[in-house]
Order: C-alpha cells, then structure tokens, then sequence
C-alpha cells in the first residue's frame, strides 16, 4: 500500500498507509487529521486545503477548472496549494508529502 | 457559492417571524438543512412543536447555500430533483405544523435551566425546550472571512462583506478582493463613485460572466480600477479603528502595500462549528458523537442528527439524515412527555394531525 506523508501545522509528521483509489481527503479524514472537509469531497468547501511538496506538486494531475475556482477562496495559498479530495492515491503518489492548513 | 450581488440578493424567506422575548416550544432545532427540516415533520406527528434557528436567512442549508441549482438523484421515490426544489417541498410537507423560524441568527448558548433548555441567540433571541435537535451540519454559514490578524475590530466599519449601502463607499479608497461575480460586480457597480478601487486577486481569470470580466478589463484600461493580480490579502494596517491600508502578497511572498478605506472581501460563504465546540457534546474535528438508535449525545435531552451527527460507519447522506431524524423525534417524546407512553400510528392511520394554533 502506497504511504503519505501528512504534515500537520504544528510541523508533525504522520505516516500513513493509503488504499489506492480513495481520496487524500478521505485517507485523512480516516486517520482523525484535523481537517475539516466540511462538504464532504464534492468540491464545494475548500476546507481540504493542503500544500503538496515542490517535488510532488508537478507529478500529479493538473487542478481541474472547478477546482482552481474553488482555491480561489481559500486562504493562505502557496504555488503549490491543492485542494486534497481532488488527488487519488495511486501507486505512483507512494511516499507523496502533504502539510495541512490551520482548521481555524 | 452564494453571495450578494449588486443585481439583487437571494431569495430570502421574509415570512420567518423574528421575535426578541423568551420562546417556549417542546422541541428547539439547530439549523434549518433538509434534516432539521424534516424533524419538524417526524416531530410534529408526534404532536411535538418546533422552533428552527439558522444562521442563513434562508432555509436549506448547505442545499440552498451550496448547490441549489444540482440536481439529486438519491432522495428515495424523486429520481431527480434539484437541491432547491428538495428544500422547497420539505418547506411544503412541514408547513401544517406551523414551526416557528428564527433565522438570520446563530445560536451562541445552550444553557439547562430547571427541567429544559435555554438557547440564546445572536440577535438576543431566548427560546426554552424540553429536548434540543441540533442539526447544525456542517457548522453555521457566514462569510468566508480572511484569516488576517485583528480583523475584527474593523468588521461592520472598514471590512465588509456584502454591501448593505453603497453610497457610503462614495469617494472611498476600495480594496475589493475576490475572483467570483461579487467581487467583480461590485468593483464595476463602485467604479465611478469610488476614489479608488483596487482588486486583489490570486490568478489572471475571474470566475464571471464572459461579458462581467470584459467589463472589468475595459475598466482596468481606463484607469478607473487597478487589478493587483496574482496577489492574496496578507494583512491589514490601522489604528483599530480605521484602516490605513491593505498589505498584499504573492503566492511568492513579494509584499506590496495599498492605502485604503475600506476592505470589501467577497471569498463566499464558510461554516464554522464555533460555540457548539464548547457545550460539552464531545463535538471533534466537526461531528458530535451520538447513539445511532437515538440519536442521543452526552447531554440529556440534546440529540444531534445530519451530517454533524457521528457514529460508526455514518453515511453523510441526506436520506441518513432523514432516518436520524425519526429516530430522534421518538427518543424526544419521552424527554418532553416523560409521564406519556408513545403510541405510534402509522402516516397512513392518522394522516398530518394539523396542531390547533
Ligand atoms: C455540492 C454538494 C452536493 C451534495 N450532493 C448530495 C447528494 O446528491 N445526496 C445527498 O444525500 N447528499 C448530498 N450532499 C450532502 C448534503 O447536502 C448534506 O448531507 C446535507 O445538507 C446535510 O443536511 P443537514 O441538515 O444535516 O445540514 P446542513 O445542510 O449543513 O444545514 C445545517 C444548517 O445549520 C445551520 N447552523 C449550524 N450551526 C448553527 C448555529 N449555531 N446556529 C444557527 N444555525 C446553525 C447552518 O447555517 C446550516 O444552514 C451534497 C453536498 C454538497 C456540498
Ligand atoms: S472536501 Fe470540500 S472541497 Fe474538498
């Protein structure tokens, strides 16, 4: 099984191992991260707002439109912001690094 | 996600009478999603009368305030309807039991006095209940508002936003920041009257209409607006009272600062859970944990039902929702008729008892 490695804000890293197929989010929200995902994966809410690693970030699928729409009102963006219930996990994506954003 | 725009607002449900006294009913319900909604429908066959606070002026939850134009398709016996329509007929299939709604107003306290509870409002609303149905999804919607420090001291004077009156931005520095059709309106709509405007956004396209966006353009070419682009809010600079002006930086982090009046920032809406963290349900990373045959939390006579509602394999479903909230009418009979036995009668036996009023 593909691992992730979640950062939390505190700087803590969490390892965890991920299904393929299930979203970022879901591996997250599975775990008990602090995240809210408050719609629940149906990219309405901005609230799975992670900043993948530099090395990761061109490795995965581009945003889809709807997605960078929905950036748009999320805070505290950095180049490489995603919004994780939009990132599969996929054997390709093992070792994949990800810090959260404050819940707030 | 929406907003006001200069156009017209939303749809608001002015019928919801607002009142300012103590309010006495059986059953309080926290949040006005299709789920509260319909507890109002499972409550009242049981001869149970609710009260329904929101913080949105509008009933339907993340329905109407998220999505209310998509289509559903797995709302057991309507193949396809959209989120409003859903919300409309709830509105319908309720309305014979007459609840009362309190909306445009957050609940902020959950107090037990004597043998109920005792819910206080935003707006100073007090309504007494035997039981309490918090049905609060998600958390209270509200502004999206920007994480930036000592905000709200300038909230309602400098930082806005919607537009309540726009003759008081007349002559203003603006910064309007925002990519969707609030911002973008607004900056159009206050372009002449303004001193000046600028429009803080974080990528070259605004999510507007083809025909808003050009506008928008011809504008910026004119002089009359300054788009500061690719740029996010990074902080705000005044004496607590007034604002002076809008630090500003790029997803690189290159500073810039632009002196103004006013901040109106258009980021749509958010939820936030807030006071319900502190009423000593157990509410963690956004669910209150209950007992599925009940729905009942850790507080006697408090039950929570809909996606803030957690157990064991919870499904964050509408027709869960629906479920949950049948479960917790029942357990609420006892808590308001402790002395009473419950005795069911199917819909079909004794049709929508219509209460006296
Ligand atoms: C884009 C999208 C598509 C979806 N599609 C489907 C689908 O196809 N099928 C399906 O079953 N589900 C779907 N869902 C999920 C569904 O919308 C939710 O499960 C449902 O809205 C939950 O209803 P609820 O009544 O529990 O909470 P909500 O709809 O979240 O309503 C809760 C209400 O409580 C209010 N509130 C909270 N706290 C307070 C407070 N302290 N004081 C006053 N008011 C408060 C809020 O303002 C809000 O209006 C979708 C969700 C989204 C975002
Ligand atoms: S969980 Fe809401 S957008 Fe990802």
């Amino acid at each position: 099984m593909p691992v992730i490695h979640f950062v939390t804000t505190s700087g803590e890293t969490l390892t965890l191992a991920a299904e393929n197929g299930r979203s970022i989010m879901e591996v997250a929200k599975a775990n008990d991260l602090p995240m809210l995902a408050a719609c629940g994966g149906a990219l309405a809410c901005a609230t799975c707002h992670v900043i993948v690693d530099e090395d990761w970030y061109d490795r995965l699928d581009p945003p889809s439109e709807d997605e960078e729409d929905l950036l748009d009102t999320a805070h505290g963006l950095t180049p490489t912001s995603r919004l994780c219930c939009q990132i599969r996990v996929s054997d390709a994506l093992d070792g994949i690094r990800v810090t959260l954003t404050p819940m707030d | 996600m929406s907003t006001q725009t200069p156009s017209g607002t939303e749809a608001a449900v002015t019928e919801a009478a607002v009142t300012e006294a103590t309010e006495v009913t059986d059953v309080a319900i926290i949040g006005a999603g299709p789920v509260g909604l319909f507890a109002v429908f499972e409550c009242g066959m049981l001869q149970l009368r609710c009260h329904v606070i929101d913080a949105l002026p509008t009933l339907g939850g993340q329905c109407v305030a998220l999505y209310p134009e998509k289509p559903i398709y797995d709302i057991p016996a309507a193949p396809e309807l959209t989120a409003s329509e859903l919300i409309a007929r709830l509105q319908q299939q309720i309305a014979p039991f007459q609840p009362r709604f309190h909306l445009d107003q957050q609940v902020t306290e959950l107090q037990r006095r004597d043998a109920a509870w005792e819910l206080t409002t935003s707006r100073g609303t007090r309504i007494r209940a035997r039981a309490v149905m918090v049905a609060a999804g998600v958390g209270a919607f509200g502004p999206n508002r920007p994480p930036l420090p000592g905000i709200e001291q300038y909230e309602g004077r400098c930082v806005h936003y919607l537009v309540a009156e726009r003759e008081r931005f007349r002559g203003q520095r603006l910064v309007i920041a925002g990519g969707g059709d609030s911002a973008v309106d607004w900056a159009i709509a206050l372009a002449d009257s303004a001193a000046e405007i600028h429009v803080i956004h974080r990528r070259e396209q605004f999510r507007a209409a083809p025909e808003t966006s050009a506008r928008l353009h011809e504008l910026a070419a004119a002089g009359k607006i300054q788009l500061v682009i690719p740029y996010q809010l990074a902080a705000l600079e005044g004496d607590g009272e007034r604002l002076g002006a809008v630090v500003v930086k790029t997803l690189k982090g290159e500073e810039r600062r632009i002196e103004a009046d006013h901040l109106l920032a258009f980021f749509g809406l958010a939820s936030k859970l807030g006071p319900i963290n502190d009423w000593g349900l157990g509410a963690h990373n956004g669910v209150i944990p209950v007992d599925p045959s009940t729905c009942a939390t850790s507080l006697p006579g408090v039950f929570a039902i809909g996606d803030i509602a957690n157990y064991p394999r919870k499904l964050k479903l509408i027709l869960t929702g629906f479920a949950e909230a049948a479960h917790a009418a029942h357990a609420a009979y006892a808590v308001v008729h402790p002395d009473r036995a419950l005795h069911f009668e199917h819909s079909t036996t004794v049709g929508v008892p219509l209460r006296e009023p």
